[in-house]
């Protein structure tokens, strides 16, 4: 069945995902990404805020392998950095969606009735929002942090979460084991969270890996305008910033250059591994 | 002796564009412990909706249950507040449903499940209910049923799918269980084997079981009673051997001698004509006068009462003028 969590039923979808060669070639990158931003600073010593006063604005060089930028902090150094925070707005920022998205689509979707309305009609308010120029407001109010961008982030993408557990919901509510829960005696609440959840998870978690990416893309989009992560604190968005001066576009490409192609890289990685699990999750694909 | 289940006048309606139309009317039965009682007919004549309705198992939203009383071991279950419904279900009254491929949780095991049904209502202690899913496993047929506890539904057989939910719904030792079509799924042999088990158990645990099915076959294996349903009412309610003997009521002598038989050497089989009025079109008086061979011109406009006669009762004006002999 299509989320048995059994060995033999994870073994096939182990080798379903092995298989599909898209999420591998985005899982390795993805993995050798996250061992460089977690282990390549100790290991090479580096610091993106320390200020080498010998040069400002330097070609790569063997002690900065990708140049300095303005102000003589290492690029190299600032990249990974920036990468650190880059992942963790990402995944953060959709946990605090998923956490508050999943809870909602789940009452609406069992409950029915007014709350289902409430809840509901709320998404689609918020989803009707420009949510970009929401976010940029917000930011510009609230402050601007890697903690607020983050929170910001994950508030305005909890609808996307609700609509899908709900439509679930409302699908595997009806399904007969739901009601042999109900003729067991089960009370609603364990109905809910022992029957319905775990079964409606499968959609949940591959939105779950593209709600990363695009969070990721949001922050450098907020970053890049200025209004993201701020300076001294790097990420991949406000390194892009500096391709703002055309002097920095045209002459010095090894300073936003490797920042794009972080981004992108990471950001495709994702979907193929969200595509891999979408894959790997459905029983009727052949191994 | 107070029967254990006192159903008075129930009432089923749904909501269809807005209206409610009632599946099931008039619904009257008593069911003694112990005893088998089948609920027979054919699809959408409301068998379903009938035993669903006892453990309210229908969505609110769309359907409606009424009733003067449903007395349950004397109490009245269909005043209870859904909370109390809650504890009626599983522990009084049990349920056997007719899919078992869809009707267990996919992604829990068979044992997990099933310690779940002996938990809900905490009548087992949570260190032992392993131990005791495994006997129940053992006891309704399903071998090495240590290897079994821990499989996932999809593992296992219709056949051994269907002993589990026959294990979910015996693990409170309900006073009734209400298998609803159990064997439809199941291929014959396999049928046969269910049947027995569910009788097996039956005299042992003393519960009382209310079957639903339009197997005549089956009919004739299990009931001590039989209710045949025709367009949501009751049309006859006869002990078994007088029904297959002497069926009163012209749908159910149409329904016998539309069984295929094996020491009768016919080319076609008999088939009553016709098709049964829908739900939001009841002819006002006898919902099987369209179809029936010996209608009469009252039939047309009149709804026949329950006529009692001898132990069986049946909603025909053929009886009228012999009611009370």
């Amino acid at each position: 069945m299509a989320t048995a969590k059994q060995s033999s039923y994870l073994r096939d979808v182990l080798k379903r995902f092995f298989a599909h060669k898209l999420a591998m070639v985005g899982a390795i990158i993805l993995i050798i990404e996250i061992l460089a931003i977690l282990f390549l600073p100790s290991i090479m010593n580096l610091d993106p805020y320390s200020i080498d006063y010998m040069s400002f604005g330097a070609p790569p060089s063997a002690a900065h392998i990708l140049g300095t930028d303005d102000v003589g902090r290492d690029n190299f150094a600032r990249l990974i950095y920036g990468g650190r925070v880059s992942l963790t707005v990402g995944i953060l920022s959709a946990i605090v969606s998923l956490l508050i998205g999943v809870p909602l689509g789940l009452i609406a979707g069992f409950f029915r009735g007014k709350t289902e309305v409430v809840i509901m009609r709320v998404a689609d308010i918020f989803m009707s929002f420009p949510s970009m120029i929401l976010i940029l407001v917000l930011a510009s109010v609230l402050g601007q942090s890697i903690t607020t961008v983050t929170l910001v982030i994950g508030f305005l993408g909890w609808t996307e979460f609700t609509r899908l557990t709900y439509a679930s919901v409302l699908s595997i509510r009806e399904k007969d084991y739901v009601q042999s829960a109900v003729a067991i005696g089960e009370k609603s609440k364990n109905i809910m969270v022992k029957y319905i959840l775990p079964n409606s998870l499968a959609p949940v978690i591959i939105s779950f890996t593209f709600r990363t990416a695009q969070a990721i893309i949001t922050e450098s989009s907020l970053s890049f305008l200025g209004l993201g992560v701020q300076p001294p604190d790097p990420s991949w968005g406000n390194i892009l910033y500096y391709a703002q001066s055309i002097s920095v576009l045209a002459n010095q490409p090894y300073l936003w250059v490797p920042a794009g192609i972080l981004l992108v890289l990471t950001v495709l990685s994702i979907n193929f591994i969200g595509d891999g699990i979408r894959d790997a999750l459905d029983t009727k694909m052949s191994i | 002796m107070e029967p254990l289940l006192d159903v008075r006048n129930l009432k089923v309606e749904f909501k269809i564009d807005k209206k409610w139309v009632a599946a099931v009317e008039d619904v009257h039965f008593q069911l003694k412990a112990g005893e088998t009682l089948t609920i027979v007919g054919e699809s959408g004549c409301g068998k379903s909706v009938t035993a669903m309705s006892m453990l309210r198992l229908l969505p609110k939203t769309t359907a409606q249950i009424s009733a003067d009383e449903i007395l349950f071991q004397g109490r009245d279950i269909s005043k209870l507040s859904d909370t109390e419904m809650t504890k009626i279900r599983g522990q009084g009254i049990g349920m056997i449903f007719q899919d078992s491929m869809t009707s267990l949780n996919p992604v829990k095991t068979v044992g997990k499940q099933l310690d779940e049904a002996f938990l809900v209502h905490g009548s087992v202690d949570p260190a032992e209910v392993k131990q005791a899913s495994i006997n129940l496993l053992r006891e309704v047929g399903i071998s090495s049923p240590e290897q079994r506890y821990k499989e996932y539904p999809h593992q296992l057989s219709g056949g051994m799918r269907q002993r589990v939910m026959i294990a979910m719904a015996l693990a409170q030792q309900p006073a009734i269980i209400i298998a609803d079509e159990p064997t439809t799924a199941l291929d014959v042999t396999i049928q046969a084997q269910i049947l027995e088990l569910l009788k097996k158990l039956q005299e042992k645990s003393g519960s009382a079981i209310i079957l639903i099915t339009h197997d005549m076959g089956v009919v004739a294996e299990m009931a001590d009673r039989i209710i045949v349903m025709y367009a949501g009412m009751f049309v006859e309610c006869s002990p078994t051997k007088d029904l297959f003997t002497n069926p009163l009521h012209p749908y159910t002598r149409g329904l016998l001698t539309a069984i295929p038989r094996k020491d009768m050497d016919i080319d076609r089989l008999n088939v009553i004509e016709g098709t049964v009025p829908t739900l939001t079109d009841m002819p006002k008086g006898c919902r099987f006068y369209d179809r029936c061979e010996s209608r009469m011109e009252r039939c047309k406009n009149e709804l026949p009462p329950l006529y009692t006669r001898g132990e069986s009762s049946v909603r025909c004006f053929l009886f009228d003028a012999k009611d009370g002999e």
